[in-house]
């Protein structure tokens, strides 16, 4: 990638957005001692930053299973995905301190209510049924919208992105295996594995965002090359990805206009409620208010050992440079 | 750049067992071991010391867990996370080793029930046939608390595995050599964290010793022989507590000295009716936390999961 020797007189702006845009053209990657332009560097913070917020907030609904988990091996598993999101916040915290942006300045704004994450993690998790159907449909989600973040115009985001995306791939398969498991047990876990997902297919579907003609960032999004696909498109390839999957579970999607239409190719579909979609995102869903307050609560409460540490850190480099004076 | 990243859901019907991190049914985790009893061992007896161990395990694992999401960093949600999975992989074999050297203690459940062995042993056994320390089971308190009793029962823990390496059963030998490593790194970790609460800023050492006054007079539980305990000593499977509190002293003043910490000279806490732990007698967080960790699977005793 192209750097500036500091010797050198600095190309306008012209310049090094046309330099910019070829790298774009090119599917290369941007990096972070690359020029960019403010705006691409200010959508990636937003952007990444939503994604880092959403892995913390989304350890919540699960984590609210995990002391309750119904078997040994159930509880391992999904403590390992638990932490496992805890490892995909670090990246993503860790690529946005790549634009310049720390993780504490990033805190600060998810628990002032100042950053968005997934809405979806503002439904709360009723059974334990939630923890496969948030598996199958959610991580499913995700996947679907993160795969083509891989291959995103800026480096460390597409690089923390493929490792992300493996993992959760992982975590999609574990949740259709444990509904798939409870499908196989008494009626009542059937039961409750058909309520769960009927509470969280529409859920799933928002998590594409609104509607392409409702989504105001996707057009210079598309064209920097951070998204690849519109909301739309997206969410119609896991509609046709997940019908197949729950007619092998044996569930029935909730929605009455589900149908193959063997003209397009594709299912169609009814529409989420999108005034329930505004409604969470603006703040008034089931759990948004517990959510940022339970984050707020752990990162205030977990002040005095971080200031310890740091207090602690700067005594030892402090007396490990004194010890190699006293040496010399 | 490849796109084999985008097949990520090409898998997900298909039968390929080898795909799943856990695996995708209960596998009993001692399939393929030899669990004979190795001769002149009661294995009643060796059978209610893998309880003890186990449970150990089990409520630890269980209390640190409930630090997911709450820890003071995300570096620490993970460690803390890593130690909670360490213990529970420890607990599930030793309640397996214990279900297969006696059968019998292991709770009845409805015919045709597929609960496994060391679920039944979890989630269906009532408080009072439980094992463990008081101290495992109590609650977190803040982090130096949490600190402080990983530090206690990972440094007793890790003295007692290493002897336990040397096990004449087979399988606890086993268990333990594994767990030494994980040990290791628990003390490691909680031993740091000692440190640096003790030497950080007044308000981080007010509170490592606030913790280490709360959690302190448990620790004598874990030195205290129980008859279980002394035969499986005697008979060479297992380990005689008392025999490394010596060893454990010198350790844990290594780190209070080091930390500037003085040895608190607190009395034990006291027995009910002349038992603790060990003979089923907890303390009354025991008991909010079994209703807590058994209600689903008490829920769906048939159910498959």
């Amino acid at each position: 990638m192209s750097t500036t020797a500091p010797d050198e007189i600095a190309p306008d702006e012209a310049a090094l957005l046309a330099q910019f845009e070829q790298v774009l053209a090119r599917h290369d990657r941007i990096e972070p001692r690359d020029w960019m332009p403010e705006k691409y560097r200010a959508t990636l913070v937003r952007q990444i930053a939503q994604h880092a917020h959403s892995e913390i907030i989304g350890m919540q609904p699960e984590g609210n299973w995990i002391t309750r988990a119904p078997s040994l091996r159930r509880k391992a598993i999904l403590l390992a995905k638990v932490q496992d999101e805890a490892g995909h916040g670090l990246y993503l915290y860790s690529a946005c301190e790549t634009l310049g942006v720390s993780r504490q300045e990033l805190t600060e704004k998810l628990i002032s209510g100042r950053q968005k994450y997934s809405s979806i993690f503002n439904y709360p998790t009723l059974s334990y049924a939630d923890v496969g159907t948030i598996g199958w449909l959610v991580d499913g989600a995700a996947i679907a919208n993160q795969v083509p973040l891989c291959r995103t115009s800026y480096g460390p985001y597409g690089r923390s992105m493929i490792r992300i995306c493996k993992e959760e791939s992982f975590h999609q398969r574990q949740g259709y295996e444990l509904l798939m498991t409870m499908m196989r047990g008494t009626d009542a876990q059937r039961a409750m594995v058909q309520e769960s997902v009927d509470r969280f297919w529409w859920p799933a579907l928002m998590m594409f965002g609104p509607p392409d003609d409702d989504s105001p960032n996707t057009a210079q999004s598309m064209a920097w090359g951070i998204k690849r696909d519109t909301n739309d498109e997206l969410r119609q390839k896991f509609v046709d990805m997940s019908v197949p999957q729950a007619e092998r579970l044996g569930v029935t999607l909730p929605d009455p206009d589900l149908v193959w239409n063997a003209e397009r190719g594709h299912h169609d579909f009814g529409q989420p409620d999108w005034e329930e979609f505004h409604a969470v995102v603006k703040g008034s869903g089931p759990c948004n208010a517990q959510r940022v307050a339970h984050r707020r609560r752990a990162h205030e409460d977990g002040a005095w050992v971080r200031d310890a540490a740091t207090a602690f850190a700067a005594r030892s480099s402090v007396e490990s440079v004194e010890t190699q004076e006293a040496r010399a | 750049m490849s796109d084999d990243h985008e097949s990520v859901y090409d898998g997900l019907l298909g039968g390929d067992d080898t795909q799943w991190a856990f695996g995708t049914s209960f596998e009993d985790p001692l399939a393929g071991v030899d669990t004979t009893v190795p001769e002149g061992v009661d294995a009643g007896a060796l059978a209610a010391y893998c309880l003890m161990l186990g449970d150990d395990a089990l409520v630890h694992s269980h209390r640190l867990s409930q630090w997911a999401s709450n820890a003071p960093d995300l570096e620490e949600d993970i460690a803390l996370a890593n130690v909670a999975l360490d213990l529970l992989g420890q607990a599930r074999l030793l309640l397996a080793r214990a279900a297969a050297a006696d059968p019998g203690l292991v709770p009845a459940l409805p015919e045709g029930s597929p609960v496994p062995s060391e679920d039944a042993l979890a989630f269906f056994r009532d408080e009072a046939a439980f094992r463990n320390v008081r101290l495992a089971e109590q609650e977190n308190g803040d982090f130096a608390a949490t600190v402080v009793r990983l530090l206690l029962l990972s440094t007793h823990r890790l003295a007692l595995l290493q002897r336990l390496a040397a096990s004449t059963d087979q399988v606890l030998a086993a268990i333990a050599a594994k767990g030494v490593k994980e040990l290791t790194y628990h003390r490691d970790h909680a031993a740091r964290w000692f440190l640096t609460l003790a030497q950080g800023t007044e308000e981080s050492r007010r509170r490592l010793l606030a913790g280490l006054a709360l959690v302190w007079p448990l620790r004598a539980e874990l030195a205290r022989t129980h008859p279980v305990e002394r035969l499986v000593a005697e008979q060479g499977v297992g380990v005689d507590p008392a025999t490394v509190t010596d060893e454990v002293d010198v350790l844990l003043e290594q780190v209070f000295s080091v930390s500037g910490v003085e040895r608190p000279g607190l009395p034990a806490t006291g027995t009910v009716a002349g038992g603790a732990g060990r003979e089923g007698r907890h303390s009354e967080a025991m008991g909010r936390l079994l209703a807590e960790m058994q209600v689903v699977a008490r829920a769906h005793p048939t159910g498959l999961w």
